[in-house]
């Protein structure tokens, strides 16, 4: 095991003390052995070094199963995935949290998601607002229904939005208060589109469920409400892009200039009138498989709209990305201007990256964040030179680890059987399959993989280490062990990383920057990473009276 | 509660509050080797980890009992034995301070109740104290979180030893880490012994590792906590707590250790105050450091009121903070023309009234019970000149183009929440000196000539 793994570094161009780099099978062991033995049984198949055993063939990867009481975990709750995640970034809608304060508060504008309101003529943006029931003592006693009936009238007198939807905390389905029932009535009466959803934070075993939960509510109550064919070619959605930092915004620039039209995005930069659009699209593509993969799927179902995934963050990905579009519509007209755009971007992609390349090449990264940015930037870090050697996502199920082969043989455990799997029929007047059985065979021979995403751990060489839903105890160790050049997670993780004094990217928020999509995105995210990793700021954690680290420990320690 | 009949409901836009539990977990924090944990479901103690992470950039262990559906069905008695059974092994701390959540509070789960059972037995040494505390957020805000864990620290730690331990109890309430350290400097240099609790001067404000820390130093020592029925005295900020059952007023009338409610020492009236207090509880006269911080806050004051006085600042937040503000900024000379919390005491308006007895007659709006759409709409009718509280009052402070000076928590874009001083003469200074130049700099700004000189 352990000359393989030196093997595939070698090819990777590192050059690693042989005598201080620890076998990541040894570090594993060293982990577990600091756990019970009942959670260090769960953990073992949580903590995995990547490998080969066949061609065909990746271990596998226990994901998506309770986190164990206790153990402090990054991981959020069905709501936050739902409201937070998924709902959040759409401007006009207005989101209506049913329960006690904190859970509105906290999910109130942090993500740094971006929107213009410009581009709809209502110009509608309640991205700023954090609506709650604000429920209190009464009515979890009494019932919040009247509540939430008031605050729906209230947001609909105030702001006369083009639809409401409202979001289940943990108390709401304990006492009982159905909010489908109150939304319906209410949509009856005030004649806008108002829907519930039922994301109480002890649904499933992490935001993944809340994720699910949104998926059956755009599908349901949004999609398909406007039939309008809008002018253009090479008609597409984006599913999970959520505008982080602007992401979607650059995104939109290159699409633009390739002449592919942009329906809806799910659900950066977003209109709800996009949504109830989105099933006149051609073609469906996929950012964030794990968050949106369901509305792909059901639109597929009962659309007839063909999806595939494809990853716009890194130069390499974004070219790979929109080739794979063109290739998909298969015309010389598409294909040719993919490539003008491709060669009229990657000079000053090339630059860049020469430029940094000298500085970064070589050093570790690593990665532990959501259900697919993990993966999306291992490609980034390669552009720099540098090695991606651990990651791992907080909130991912198998097959965004080993890739959609696993799902016929996955397990359904009660927590994901609590989550409804919606029965999709082909809509009577609507279906209207993109292309034929014939072509779908004549994309996969041409190696255009539709319905497929071939998860994180192919792409990731022999001898990396994988850890599905990292704790905190676990991160200490990969720093301690490794001492990254730089670890990429989100803010909670932040301060412990940095306290190591070890430079820290955010990558669901973006530490105040971005957009890091598409090829400008690339290139800033180059040279931010190369500015973390040289900065000074690193040159003054010893002070100049302290003769070595031990010195100063022993100081600390005897005063 | 609130009465029955006739109810209006109102839904709440912007909230100037946050819940129960993050103030609970903000106190267990500040205990020495102590880990808090939320019995609920995961996304609260992700949420809040977040929250006070985002606040004061340093890292925050919260743990959970992680509520299934199944759990929130059947109870969580078995999620919370496993939780601090895992706790115990990975941390080894002192004490877990346990806060239950608007779920575990709906199915009525009974915390102490589940823990009886569950004792030292298991574990061959070193089992933690535990602490627990009633906090479901539909009931209150985080700042009722916050003392009644203080409280529960109290009730269940605190004893008589019935030996003179000839130090004073300090019970701070919510303030930054630099005000607790200003704080325990004060009292320091009346050269006398205190317990502060909570104490999170250096767990949510240290310097970078050496090591790895699973739980960072500091924290008010147990042993000190337990020795608070043998204080000569305990001293409590809080115009709004002195109304209400709190850890002082227990301290006095279980081990007659008397209890000096003040109001957050924030400006020259409230420090002068606790500074009196002082000097009367330990005999010792006030410092010559602090005469000489005192004069030359006076000294700034007559050379600067003249740039400050009656601007109108809009100030919001938990309601000991407000009062604290708005009695510095009226001394000052500087109209609270706002005075909002989110809070519902019902005693806001008293205690603004106790500071500032002209208050309606200016024209002062005090708005219990606040979110910021209600203190967006009356701060439109006033053009305030500048607002002061956390960083959630910036998409009005936006909105109007008018400066917002945060303060308080959270503060979550900027840096440096964690090293704001608010208290002391020192605080009132800072305090002082970014409002007049904030006024100034408004002033130079808009100025069609923008003169660089006074």
């Amino acid at each position: 095991m352990e000359a393989l793994s030196r093997k595939r570094i070698d090819e990777e161009k590192v050059s690693l003390d042989s005598d201080e780099f620890m076998d990541p099978e040894t570090l594993k062991l060293e982990i577990l052995s600091k756990y019970p033995p009942k959670v260090a049984r769960k953990k073992a198949k949580q903590i995995i070094v990547n490998r080969k055993e066949t061609e065909e063939k990746y271990p596998e990867i226990q994901a998506n199963v309770r986190t164990v009481p206790g153990i402090i975990s990054q991981r959020g709750c069905c709501y936050a995935g739902c409201k937070g995640v998924v709902m959040g970034p759409t401007r006009d809608i207005i989101n209506l949290t049913h329960g006690p304060i904190g859970c509105g508060f906290y999910s109130w504008l942090t993500r740094r998601n971006q929107t213009d309101p410009s581009t709809t003529p209502d110009g509608h943006n309640f991205m700023n607002y954090c609506f709650s029931t604000d429920m209190e003592e009464r009515e979890i006693i009494f019932g919040g229904e009247k509540k939430l009936r008031a605050a729906i009238q209230e947001a609909y007198d105030i702001f006369k939005p083009k639809m409401i939807s409202v979001f289940a905390t943990c108390p709401v389905g304990l006492i009982g208060d159905d909010v489908h029932a109150v939304t319906r009535e209410m949509e009856e009466k005030l004649g806008i589109t108002i829907f519930g959803f039922s994301c109480e934070g002890y649904k499933g075993v992490s935001q993944s469920a809340g994720h699910h939960v949104a998926n059956n509510g755009l599908f349901q109550h949004v999609i398909g409400l406007d039939n309008t064919v809008k002018e253009g070619d090479y008609k597409v959605n984006l599913l999970g892009e959520y505008n982080i930092g602007g992401d979607a915004f650059e995104i939109e620039r290159v699409l633009n200039k390739c002449g592919i039209k942009l329906i809806s995005t799910f659900s950066g930069n977003s209109s709800v009138d996009f949504f109830a659009n989105s099933h006149t699209a051609d073609l469906n593509l996929i950012m964030c498989h794990r968050s949106i993969n369901y509305v792909a799927e059901m639109m597929e179902k009962k659309y007839g709209i063909p999806w595939f995934k494809i990853n716009f963050l890194s130069a390499g990905g974004m070219s790979r990305s929109l080739r794979k579009i063109a290739e998909y519509y298969g015309e010389q007209k598409l294909i040719d201007r993919v490539e003008e755009v491709i060669a009229e971007e990657m000079p000053a992609v090339k630059k860049a990256q020469a430029e940094v390349r000298p500085r970064l090449e070589g050093k570790l990264a690593m990665m532990f964040v959501g259900g697919s940015r993990a993966h999306h930037y291992q490609e980034m870090f390669r552009e720099m030179g540098m090695i991606p050697f651990c990651a791992g996502y907080e909130f991912a199920h198998r097959d965004d680890y080993e890739g959609r082969q696993v799902l016929p043989n996955l397990k359904v455990d009660a927590d994901s059987r609590n989550i409804q799997e919606l029965e999709i029929e082909k809509d009577p007047e609507r279906y209207n399959p993109r292309i034929s059985a014939e072509e779908f065979e004549a994309l996969e021979r041409n190696n255009i993989k539709l319905r497929d995403y071939e998860g994180m751990m192919t792409d990731m060489p022999s001898g990396t280490i994988v850890i599905d839903d990292i704790s905190q105890y676990e991160t200490e160790s990969l720093l301690k062990t490794y001492k990254p050049a730089v670890f990429c997670a989100g803010i909670k993780e932040k301060y412990t990383v940095q306290k190591h004094g070890i430079p820290m990217k955010q990558l669901h928020s973006y530490d105040n920057g971005g957009p890091y999509a598409a090829y400008r995105g690339a290139i800033n995210f180059y040279h931010e990473i190369d500015r973390m990793v040289n900065s000074k700021v690193w040159d003054h954690i010893k002070a100049p009276w302290e003769k070595s680290p031990e010195l100063a420990a022993r100081y600390t320690y005897q005063s | 509660m609130k009465t029955q009949e006739k109810i209006e409901y109102k839904a709440t836009s912007n909230a100037c509050k946050l819940c129960s539990p993050l103030g609970a977990s903000f106190v267990f924090r500040g205990i020495e080797r102590s880990i808090p944990l939320l019995h609920g479901s995961q996304g609260c103690s992700t949420y809040i980890r977040r929250y006070l992470i985002s606040h004061f950039n340093e890292p925050v262990d919260i743990a959970c009992s992680n509520f299934t559906e199944e759990t929130a069905v059947f109870g969580g008695g078995a999620n919370l034995k496993l939780a601090v059974e895992n706790i115990i092994k990975q941390y080894n701390p002192k004490l877990i301070g346990i806060a239950t959540t608007c779920l575990s509070e709906t199915i009525g789960e009974d915390v102490p109740m589940i823990l009886k059972g569950y004792n030292k037995k298991n574990f061959d040494e070193n089992f933690p104290e535990i602490v627990s505390v009633s906090t479901p957020s539909f009931s209150g805000t985080h700042i009722d979180g916050f003392h009644s864990a203080v409280r529960a620290v109290v009730d269940s730690i605190a004893v008589k030893k019935k030996i003179s331990a000839k130090q004073i109890n300090i019970f701070p309430g919510m303030l930054s880490p630099a005000d607790l350290r200003h704080l325990k400097e004060i009292v320091s240099d009346f050269s006398t012994d205190y317990v502060m609790l909570p104490d999170y001067s250096d767990t949510f404000a240290g310097p970078l590792w050496t090591e790895y820390q699973e739980i960072p130093e500091g924290g008010t020592k147990l042993k000190k906590i337990a020795s608070m029925g043998d204080a000569v005295a305990s001293i409590e900020f809080g115009r709004i707590l002195a109304e209400e059952e709190s850890a002082g007023k227990m301290l006095e009338s279980r081990f007659n250790v008397p209890c000096h409610s003040l109001g957050l020492p924030i400006g020259i009236n409230e420090t002068d105050a606790f500074l009196k207090a002082l000097e009367t509880i330990t005999g010792k006269p006030v410092p010559e450091k602090y005469i000489q911080e005192r004069g030359r806050l006076i000294d700034s004051y007559a050379d600067g009121h003249k740039y400050v006085f009656e601007a109108r600042a809009v100030v919001y937040g938990e309601e000991d903070l407000v009062t604290g503000l708005a009695s510095f900024l009226s001394e000052i000379g500087i109209i609270p023309i706002i005075c909002a919390s989110g809070g519902e005491s019902g005693l806001l308006r008293q205690k603004i009234l106790d500071i500032i007895p002209d208050a309606e007659k200016i024209g002062i709006k005090i708005i219990e019970g606040a979110d910021f759409v209600e203190i967006n709409e009356e701060a439109k009718k006033i053009d305030p000149d500048f607002f002061i509280g956390n960083s959630k009052g910036y998409r009005i402070a936006r909105e109007m183009k008018k400066p917002l000076i945060r303060v308080g928590f959270p503060i979550h874009d900027r840096l440096g929440g964690a090293r704001i001083v608010h208290v002391g003469y020192r605080g009132a200074q800072q305090l002082f000196d970014i409002i007049s130049n904030t006024i100034i700099a408004t002033r130079q700004d808009t100025s069609p000539v923008g003169y660089t000189y006074m």
